[in-house]
């Protein structure tokens, strides 16, 4: 009977084997990802030929044969354009950007008050950071001294006026401080506004509802840019004469409603993916209208829409350059203003100002999208892939 | 509409601002029906001693034109447009630097000053009847008289030194613009052929010009010797000296306050008169014990003058102007003439004695 026994029960696993040599190591990657077939092959050999014969210029032009100082145009320009350079060089002019530096960052903001901006700058700095790592605790507190008290201290530092610091008018604010505390306040106020203006959109109330809608679809059938443009070219004729509001808090007032508008659709798209049985469930739980939002369906909601959030955030970062058509100088207009200087004049002047600029942006809404999608990770608990 | 780029080199209104054609004529509309209010209010207020009151003058600039208005590396405007609202600080405070400089987009800048947010408008506008008529602006005069010209790549066109030997050339020109429309007029009128190469961005026209897509560049000029200083060989370009258009440059205040009117006026008439009598930043102070009867009327050195006080200033108002930022001439050298880099000749803007068209009333 025991050749009638085939059967054969392995009673331990098999250990686990190595992946044959050649499927694995830095062979097998590029087997696999560069020369995997004959258009791969191709495609690969484009590539590396197209980054050898750039990335070279590149680094020539940026790092090697840059001027990093140099009091005026001449570091930057060739013997025939009237610099000393030799004929035919070609390098970036860091040496503008230095020069510019300042006023990059602060405008034309008094230099012996300059202190005021960079203290700002280190408080948004101490409070952001513990804010942005999860393991830090006390996020209440740290979040009412982000949104509610720094915003304060920061006007009176900022403005003066009080406290026996100097007046600082607004129209001598600019470069990367007028462009972070434009989408700073932009951000600040357009996530909580946004949300309301979501949940009024969505309100049984038809009074609510409708104001809602009216503010919504007003100000998103309106471009950016008319509105700065009616905020400050046609509101200072309505008022009486000598009563002015600032500029500045025009432009900020008008972004952040702006910004408001466009959030309000990207969280009621959130409110809208969330199942009807969650409302239901809130309900049956006995839970109040905000109890039953605050517990149940924003922070399901939110979390949906964190790529849409981020990326009306960083949008409106770089939205805030539009300011420019209203004369106040973001940290693009301030560069495009200063390349008006005759004194750094050159051809490389205009390129290596401009890529300064765009290099500040990139930093910036890079960090922000890299920290939204570790954002989306951590909170990724129900919709893993 | 030229002068209003935020760029070296400035010009030429550009497509977008086509494009608020019709907003600004509207806003053009309010602010004329507007203009007789708010002169009213603020002329019954006196510009002076609203100036005096607050202890400065608001100057509103361009946002940033080289040798007009454009900051320096401290963040100082800087410029004949920055130095002119210097000198109207002087005369009124004997301080040239109590001046505050708003930078003002083209759109604004006729708001501005009719709102009162600005007290001169010393921007590089152009004088237009227009302007001084239905926007209820003065004119005070032309500080600089700008125009159309033409600048060759000498390397291309050689032997080219009159516009008149241009047929057949190509032109690069910013579309949407005056400067479109002068260019087709004046080679029309002298029967001229050109092709004309149009780019939509101040930028775009640089580059091309630049990598020789065409032989001529015009535009304002006053910009093409700020332009020729981003090219890669500026030795091989030539400006042309044909002027064929008129672009005076002027600051300009609120109609319906004559005495501040007279303040601006005659700061600039100040800044020729002491260039015509020699007087410098250097030797102001003896100048002041000349013998010469009229550089010391001019300088209010006269016994019992009541000449700067008529005015509502100081008697030692000129004085002040000039030590704070020159004569005229000086303003020019420093700020786009041989002391900087755009090297731009005096040619029309020399004074009257010197074959060009700067002359001033006498001061007396």
């Amino acid at each position: 009977m025991q050749e009638h026994d085939m059967s054969w029960v392995r009673t331990e696993m098999a250990l686990a084997q190595p992946a044959p040599p050649t499927e694995r190591g830095a062979y097998a990657w590029v087997r696999k990802n560069l020369i995997g077939s004959v258009g791969d092959t191709i495609l690969t050999v484009l590539g590396i030929a197209i980054v050898l014969w750039v990335l070279p210029q590149v680094i020539n032009w940026a790092f090697i044969n840059a001027q990093w100082i140099g009091p005026n145009r001449t570091v930057c320009a060739t013997v025939a354009q009237g610099g000393i350079q030799p004929d035919g060089w070609s390098g970036a002019c860091w040496a503008f950007v230095n020069a510019k530096f300042g006023q990059f960052m602060f405008g034309t903001y008094p230099v012996e008050e300059r202190w005021r901006p960079i203290l700002v700058a280190v408080l948004l700095v101490a409070l952001l950071v513990p804010m942005l790592i999860p393991r830090v605790p006390r996020k209440g507190l740290n979040a009412i001294l982000l949104f509610l008290v720094l915003p304060v201290v920061s006007f009176f530092l900022l403005s003066g006026g009080a406290f026996g610091l100097p007046v600082v008018e607004t129209s001598r604010w600019g470069g990367l401080l007028v462009t972070l505390s434009l989408s700073f306040v932009g951000i600040a106020v357009s996530l909580p506004l946004g949300t309301v203006l979501a949940l009024g959109r969505r309100s049984k109330m038809p009074i609510v509802k409708l104001l809602c809608v009216i503010f919504i679809e007003t100000v998103r059938g309106i471009p950016l840019i008319t509105v700065l443009f009616f905020a400050s070219v046609m509101l200072p004729l309505f008022l009486p004469a000598g009563v002015t509001f600032d500029k500045f808090l025009r432009a900020l007032i008008g972004v952040s409603l702006f910004a408001a508008a466009y959030m309000a659709e990207v969280v009621r798209g959130g409110l809208q993916a969330i199942p009807k049985g969650q409302y239901e469930g809130a309900d049956s739980l006995g839970l109040g209208y905000w109890q039953k939002m605050g517990l149940i369906v924003l922070p399901q909601a939110l979390k949906l829409v964190i790529p849409a959030i981020v990326n009306t955030f960083i949008g409106m970062f770089k939205d805030t350059s539009l300011v420019l058509i209203i004369s106040i100088f973001d940290l693009l207009g301030v560069v495009k203003q200063n390349l008006s200087d005759a004194n750094w004049a050159t051809p490389q002047t205009a390129k290596s100002g401009l890529i300064f600029a765009a290099f500040v942006f990139w930093l910036f809404c890079f960090g922000m999208s890299r920290y939204s999608m570790y954002t989306e990770r951590r909170l990724d608990t129900g919709y893993k892939r | 509409m030229k002068k209003d780029q935020g760029c070296l080199g400035s010009r030429g209104a550009c497509k977008a601002e086509k494009g608020l054609w019709v907003m600004k004529h509207i806003a053009i509309g309010i602010l004329g029906a507007a203009a007789l209010g708010f002169t009213a209010s603020a002329a019954s207020a006196g510009t002076l001693d609203t100036v005096k009151q607050k202890g400065f003058i608001q100057c509103g600039v361009s946002t940033g034109l080289a040798g007009f208005s454009a900051p320096d590396d401290k963040g100082e405007w800087q410029g004949i447009d920055a130095d002119f609202c210097r000198a109207v600080a002087a005369a009124v405070f004997g301080d040239g630097t109590k001046v505050k400089f708003t930078p003002l987009s083209a759109k604004e800048r006729f708001t501005a000053l009719q709102s009162g947010e600005v007290d001169i408008l010393s921007r590089n506008t152009t004088w237009t009847i227009n302007r001084d008529t239905a926007l209820g602006l003065n004119f005070v005069g032309t500080t600089y008289y700008d125009g159309q010209g033409f600048m060759i790549n000498a390397k291309k066109l050689p032997g080219v030194n009159s516009a008149l030997q241009l047929s057949g050339a190509a032109v690069c020109v910013q579309t949407g613009t005056t400067t479109e429309l002068n260019l087709a007029d004046y080679f029309k009128s002298n029967k001229m052929e050109y092709n004309p190469v149009v780019f939509e961005k101040l930028e775009e026209v640089n580059a091309a010009y630049d990598a020789g897509r065409c032989d001529v560049y015009t535009t304002d000029q006053s910009g093409l010797y700020g332009i020729r200083l981003t090219l890669g060989s500026p030795a091989d370009h030539v400006v042309l000296p044909e002027i064929i258009s008129k672009e005076p440059l002027g600051p300009a205040v609120r109609q319906g306050d004559d005495q501040w009117y007279h303040i601006v006026k005659w700061t600039y008439f100040a800044l020729l008169d002491a260039e015509e009598l020699g007087i410098t930043k250097a030797n102001v102070d003896e100048m002041k014990n000349s013998d010469n009867p009229e550089i010391k009327r001019v300088l209010g050195q006269e016994a019992d003058t009541k000449i700067g006080t008529d005015l509502g200033v100081s008697n030692d108002w000129v004085v002040n102007i000039v030590k704070a930022v020159g004569n005229y001439g000086e303003v020019f050298e420093r700020n786009v003439g041989s002391g900087s880099p755009l090297k731009i000749a005096r040619g029309i803007n020399a004074l009257w004695t010197k074959g060009g068209l700067q002359y001033a009333p006498p001061i007396r």
